[in-house]
């Protein structure tokens, strides 16, 4: 039996709540999705935020003094879960593709309406469980990576929540990558080639692959971890013959292919914020789905750069050192052409345009420290010391979080119909990156220098690098504050955008601001040239 | 047009000229005291040196497009229509790619001359087999060295200790203590969890894992005293899982060695 969905009347408004209220329904509207999953994915993000602050203030001192170390180990396990399984995967995936996804292959909606709520529904409960872990017997304290044995021998009802949790938003991620593989190739408007697609298109095509295929293999390493804890098996408990180090070869196997999920659509929403605001086609379009798709094959085979001090043979070492390495090629080739797009353009230099420009700044950053991380020799040293975290906090921080708000501030008015605040939006900007700034930057120094990731408590003669962090982050957290004040404010009172506030050729923008439940009016336009800007003036020469 | 290439030939030159001052002249490690350390920060000052290259000159480049191609409040329209230039994109593809292959060979080579490479043997005629697998670490001996001068160190890591057996003496240690300039030969295993060796001033690290062995071989070349460090989190206490490595000249070592020794037990 076949049942073929129309999502005008799937969509019927007779059977969905209005207004706000929809915001809390089963709602198969694509856009609604979208919407849920940014603002779930934030209050999360705040949640994390105060972990992270918590964490912060503990390490300003060089004493275990401000919560009890059991909790600390908790604390920094939910800043990490929460931080990667229910903001940035969510939000740079769930949030922007369900809302941009369907307006750049011109449909009505996603290719799987039902397959999509659930995939949001999923994210609340898990999320809630998870904090809520907290409360029973303390919530899970092994970390993000969940190591076996440490895994299996702290406390088992916090361990298996966090694995329930991360299992069900596995399975979330897995129903999204299906749904935007399956609307990307299937729901195009006749007309539109792949390669006249919006770059974001490409990137999310490459995420949803890399989810499709590492996915699994996180949730079966993490149900043979729950037995292990539950039923006492013996496939990564030692004790019973078991073997630790094929769970990192498995967790990672998904981990770093994660950390591609996280930043290739971020990749994405880029590339369409810059050609925008600089007035410039994106420069050299077909390298840059190449790079998307050669980071996404080199992604997969990356995984033991993880382990290079772990149970790992040297030729291993060796063929993940260079196969890591060579990333920095097609990823190096986005930011030179990113570069080139703002070259001899007509820049607006507004908030969305900044948090961009930070986010080359940041992500050149840790792309380099990330290079020389790959290096064997080089990452024995700094494994699993600070180095190491502030290198990851300028890929997923300086690199995906500040393209989460450049694209909120850029689709915003298309979202609400109103413009955000420009001046409050500087200054949310000009404090996250200095806040963002001081606060890694000096980590580098400590874990060179000697100070272990995940302590409590840490050599005295770190305390002067470890306060001026604390500072760094205590701006980060002010830096929300002018954010949430200039969304509140704007929805009430902010200026009418209208349709296409920044006259921007893609197709979300030919439609009313906010759009109507079909998307268009009409017929979905065929978008042919999405950058061709600059096109008109050497038209009318 | 000759101006401008002018212009950025002196760019490009000042920003190698910066990096290289800052990568010789500025030193982010702590001091050196093992055979690895000067290899290693020969390694990181490479690096330091063309991340900094490339992050100076990318962030250059941002900054003087976003300052120099900004829209003024009078001009309407758009910036010129270039969508790519296959020559240059040709150029920033073979460049990096160079660029990272070259820094692949060099630290191979540098991981070599650590003792990378090596097969991983370890000299234990008395406590482990030879048909033992050992799964990972750094060696960098294959001869008899150090069975001879007594050197084989046992270390067992649990939460939240390190100990160091002496098999040679029979005794075991809380802590770590070598001579200097003499090639150390250890073999680890964790007895719950996994745990990490680290010593920073000696730019090594081996994780300690139950159930399979690992080894890590080093020269210490410089006296004093250095922290062990667990590298791996290991529970609570992971912040406080410190030892103390004391490498002393021989005369001091062979007293202490002779002081803590213990007869031989006949079983």
């Amino acid at each position: 039996m076949t049942i073929s969905i129309d999502p005008q009347k799937t969509n019927n408004e007779s059977l969905q709540p209005k207004g706000w209220l929809r915001y809390f329904s089963f709602s198969l509207d694509h856009k609604v999705i979208g919407i849920q999953y940014l603002v779930c994915g934030f209050l999360f993000y705040l949640i994390g935020g105060t972990l992270a602050s918590a964490i912060r203030i503990e390490l300003a001192s060089p004493m275990s003094d401000f919560m009890p170390r059991d909790v600390y180990n908790q604390v920094l396990t939910l800043h990490g879960t929460i931080m990667i399984f229910l903001w940035i995967v969510p939000v740079v995936n769930g949030a922007f593709g369900n809302y941009l996804i369907p307006f750049y292959v011109g449909a009505r909606d996603m290719a799987f309406p039902r397959l999509n709520a659930v995939a949001f529904w999923l994210i609340p409960p898990s999320g809630f469980m998870l904090v809520a872990s907290y409360f029973v017997e303390g919530a899970a304290q092994a970390g993000w990576t969940a190591y076996p044995p440490l895994s299996i021998t702290t406390p088992q009802s916090g361990q298996i929540i966090w694995i329930l949790s991360v299992l069900l938003l596995g399975g979330s991620s897995i129903f999204g990558g299906i749904n935007f593989i399956a609307t990307i190739i299937k729901l195009r408007r006749p007309g539109l080639k792949l390669m006249q697609l919006p770059m974001y298109c490409w990137a999310m095509l490459g995420t949803s692959i890399l989810v499709v295929l590492s996915t699994p293999v996180l949730a079966g390493t993490l149900i043979l971890l729950s037995f292990d804890i539950i039923a006492n098996t013996g496939f990564f408990n030692p004790v019973l013959g078991g073997n630790v180090v094929v769970y990192q070869h498995l967790f990672w196997f998904y981990s770093h292919p994660a950390v591609y999920i996280m930043v290739l659509p971020a990749f994405g929403l880029v590339s369409e914020i810059l050609p925008v605001h600089a007035r410039k086609p994106l420069f050299g379009y077909t390298t840059m789905v190449f790079s998307i798709m050669g980071i996404v094959v080199l992604g997969l085979v990356v995984w033991a750069h993880h382990m290079f001090t772990s149970g790992t043979p040297p030729w291993m070492r060796l063929f993940f050192t260079i196969a890591t390495a060579f990333i920095a090629v097609p990823t190096g080739i986005k930011f030179f052409n990113w570069v080139a797009t703002l070259w001899g353009g007509k820049i607006s230099i507004n908030s969305a345009m900044l948090f961009s420009c930070g986010f080359i700044i940041n992500f050149v950053f840790g792309g380099i420290t990330g290079v020389a991380l790959a290096q064997v020799p080089f990452d024995i040293h700094v494994h699993d010391t600070y180095f190491v975290v502030a290198h990851f906090h300028y890929i997923v921080y300086g690199g995906t979080v500040f393209i989460i708000f450049s694209s909120i501030y850029h689709w915003f008015p298309k979202v609400t119909g109103k413009m955000l605040n420009e001046k409050l939006g500087i200054l949310h900007f000009t404090i996250t990156f200095i806040g963002f700034n001081l606060c890694f930057a000096p980590q580098h120094w400590l874990g060179l220098n000697g100070m272990p990731r995940r302590v409590a408590e840490y050599d005295p003669q770190f305390q002067f690098v470890n306060q001026i962090s604390s500072l760094g982050a205590l701006l980060m957290a002010i830096s929300t504050i002018p954010f949430l004040i200039n969304v509140f404010l704007s929805l009430r009172n902010g200026k009418n955008a209208g349709d296409n506030p920044w006259n921007a050729l893609t197709s979300e923008w030919l439609t009313s601001s906010p759009p109507p439940v079909e998307n268009w009016k009409g017929e979905a336009p065929l978008v042919e040239e999405p950058y061709g800007y600059g096109k008109e003036i050497s038209e009318q020469k | 047009m000759l101006n401008k290439s002018i212009y950025l030939i002196l760019i490009i030159s000042l920003v190698f000229a910066i990096s290289f001052w800052i990568g010789f002249n500025v030193n982010l490690l702590p001091a050196e005291a093992s055979i690895n350390a000067p290899i290693y920060d020969e390694l990181f000052k490479i690096l330091f040196i063309i991340g900094l290259i490339i992050f100076i000159g990318m962030t250059i480049a941002v900054i003087y497009s976003l300052f120099k191609f900004r829209k003024r409040n009078d001009q309407i329209g758009d910036g010129i229509a270039l969508e790519g230039n296959l020559s240059l994109e040709i150029v920033w593809t073979i460049i990096p790619s160079i660029i990272v292959l070259l820094i692949g060979l060099y630290s191979y080579n540098i991981y070599d001359r650590m003792g990378g490479m090596k097969e991983l043997n370890h000299n234990h005629e008395m406590m482990s087999s030879n048909t033992e697998k050992i799964w990972a670490g750094i060696s960098q001996t294959s001869d008899n060295e150090i069975a001879i001068n007594n050197l084989s160190i046992e270390v067992s890591a649990m939460q939240f200790a390190f100990l160091f057996n002496y098999p040679k003496g029979n005794f075991i240690s809380g802590e770590l203590h070598v001579p200097v300039d003499q090639k150390v030969s250890m073999k680890m295993e964790s007895k719950d969890v996994i745990h990490a060796f680290w010593v920073p001033e000696f730019r090594i690290k081996q994780d300690i894992i139950p159930g399979q062995p690992t080894i890590l071989n080093f020269t210490p070349t410089k006296v004093g005293k250095y922290p062990i460090i667990c590298a791996e989190l290991c529970g609570p206490y992971h912040g406080g899982m410190r030892a103390s490595i004391i490498v002393e000249e021989e005369s001091d070592y062979n007293e202490w060695f002779n002081k803590n020794k213990k007869p031989e037990v006949n079983l």
